[in-house]
């Protein structure tokens, strides 16, 4: 079973084993609207807490991507960089951005339920 | 995600006539030169781009200002304020101008439409316009200046655009180019022009605001239409090579360094029949002799990263040389362009330079504009 994590930023986070993969949520990518450019962090990459660590632009807007912890970027997702529209096709699955491993994987328990992103999304 | 746009207040925003429809067809309202404007509707900014590009795109541009100047000896009252041939204007036929200011900036850009002999119908843009109808009042004393508040205004743009209204109003089918009639459309009295701001062929239609929705919404049912948003018309407008003002010029910059020389009458130019005579035309004149310090050009992106206004523009050497005033995705070209401001010297088509983005040097080079061609029907 996997487990997924939110943040008010509209961020989600897959725990698989030990690494944990990193998104934008639906709702992130209807109000950015076409996304055409992605950047993403260079695998090995030591990111802080709260540290940009991808961008992403759509016609209309640049917006970035930062995580509330510390960790390692294990894996990025070239497909996004090539077709950025994935973005907007499958955001929480083709359209993933990068793995990290935590530095302390109890972190992600701070974050929100998919209940409790759906409640403060709508409100 | 954190978004970088700025959050204006929606709620004291004003509302054109078609405010409802735009809600009820889905548009993101967001808050545009003191109107709510949909920015976009379900099919997105990239879709409705290219489907203006295909077929027929409608825009609600009612917030523009509609405004009619007439009186005796109004054509040239008006010569004192816009560098065109007002005079040899004839009845329908329009121009493009810009409003320039004692200092040969630019106040504002408009198109000026002869009505009669002595009418002149006037689009300015919405967040100038209060200063136009000033600037106006101040200088043409004797004309009779009126503001058409109870006109709504709809651009109908594309390709097919031509055969639909062609079909609706037969006698807008001779219209070329820069061309208007008085007709009806769906029995409702309009004044329609063959121009618009796309690039593509099209129209513009100005109708009593009571009766815009009506008018909208008979075009909609027509499966060549879309509605379309401010983001599309914006990335069209870019991939046209034509300018936005507040972004692209504005009263710091002139007309010669906006690249917007042709819209100065041959007549108007020194040596003309009519030389000058209109505000600021002696820093006109002087920039046309001697040159300017900087240059609006386009440009193009190698790769996909969009560069936006308010970019650094940088030479090889790190030289702050620019700064880019339009930019963004075009998505006709699947590519990144932009317009950008350019100290002399590096003005030349072909020059490779450096944005600034984010800290990165992103490579852009000088390209001609339009970026897409410009399809306008010259008959």
């Amino acid at each position: 079973m996997s487990n997924v994590k939110y943040t008010k930023s509209h961020e989600w986070f897959r725990a698989e084993g030990d690494l944990v993969t990193v998104g934008i949520t639906d709702f992130a990518q209807s109000q950015l609207g076409d996304v055409v450019f992605v950047e993403l962090p260079e695998a090995e990459r030591a990111l802080e807490a709260d540290e940009e660590a991808a961008v992403i632009e759509s016609v209309k807007a640049a917006g970035d991507i930062s995580l509330p912890f510390a960790a390692t970027v294990v894996e990025v997702n070239t497909a996004v960089e090539e077709a950025p529209e994935l973005v907007n096709e499958d955001p929480e699955g083709e359209g993933w951005f990068f793995r990290v491993r935590l530095e302390d994987p109890s972190a992600l328990d701070a974050l929100m339920s998919a209940e409790e992103y759906a409640e403060q999304a709508e409100g | 995600m954190a978004q970088n746009s700025l959050k204006h207040s929606l709620k004291d925003s004003l509302k054109t006539p078609l405010y409802d429809l735009h809600v009820e067809l889905g548009g993101k309202m967001v808050p545009f030169a003191g109107y709510a404007m949909p920015v976009q509707y379900a099919a997105g900014i990239v879709r409705e781009h290219q489907h203006t590009r295909d077929a027929i795109g409608i825009f609600d541009v009612s917030h523009m200002g509609q405004m009619l100047v007439s009186g005796e000896g109004v054509a040239e009252a008006l010569e004192a304020l816009l560098p065109i041939d007002v005079a040899g204007l004839g009845i329908n036929q329009q121009c493009y101008s810009v409003l320039t200011t004692e200092s040969g900036g630019i106040l504002d850009d408009l198109i000026v439409t002869r009505w009669s002999e002595n009418e002149f119908f006037l689009v300015v843009n919405a967040a100038t316009s209060a200063g136009d109808l000033k600037h106006l009042q101040n200088h043409l004393r004797g004309c009779d200046i009126r503001v058409l508040g109870q006109r709504a205004l709809l651009a109908v743009q594309g390709p097919k655009a031509g055969e639909l209204i062609g079909e609706l109003a037969p006698e807008t089918r001779a219209l070329t180019f820069m061309h208007g009639v008085h007709t009806k459309l769906f029995d409702h009295d309009c004044y329609i022009t063959r121009s618009g701001y796309t690039g593509e062929d099209g129209f513009e239609i100005s109708v009593a605001d009571t009766a815009v929705e009506a008018v909208t919404r008979e075009l909609l049912k027509d499966p060549r239409t879309a509605m379309i948003g401010l983001g599309a018309r914006d990335t069209l407008r870019l991939e046209a090579g034509l300018c936005l003002y507040g972004n692209d010029m504005d009263r710091t910059t002139s007309p010669i360094e906006a690249g917007l020389q042709w819209s100065i009458a041959r007549s108007r130019r020194a040596g003309g029949d009519k030389a000058g005579g209109f505000l600021g035309a002696e820093t006109v004149f002087a920039q046309m002799e001697e040159g300017v310090s900087r240059k609006r050009v386009g440009f193009t992106v190698a790769g996909k990263v969009p560069v936006r206004a308010g970019a650094d523009v940088i030479d090889e050497a790190g030289n702050i040389v620019g700064k880019v005033t339009s930019g963004g995705f075009g998505p006709t070209l699947g590519a990144s362009i932009g317009m950008a401001y350019l100290d002399r010297g590096y003005e030349k088509v072909g020059t490779d330079l450096y944005a600034l983005v984010r800290g990165k040097q992103i490579a852009i080079t000088v390209a001609k504009t339009p970026f897409v061609p410009q399809r306008y029907y010259r008959g």
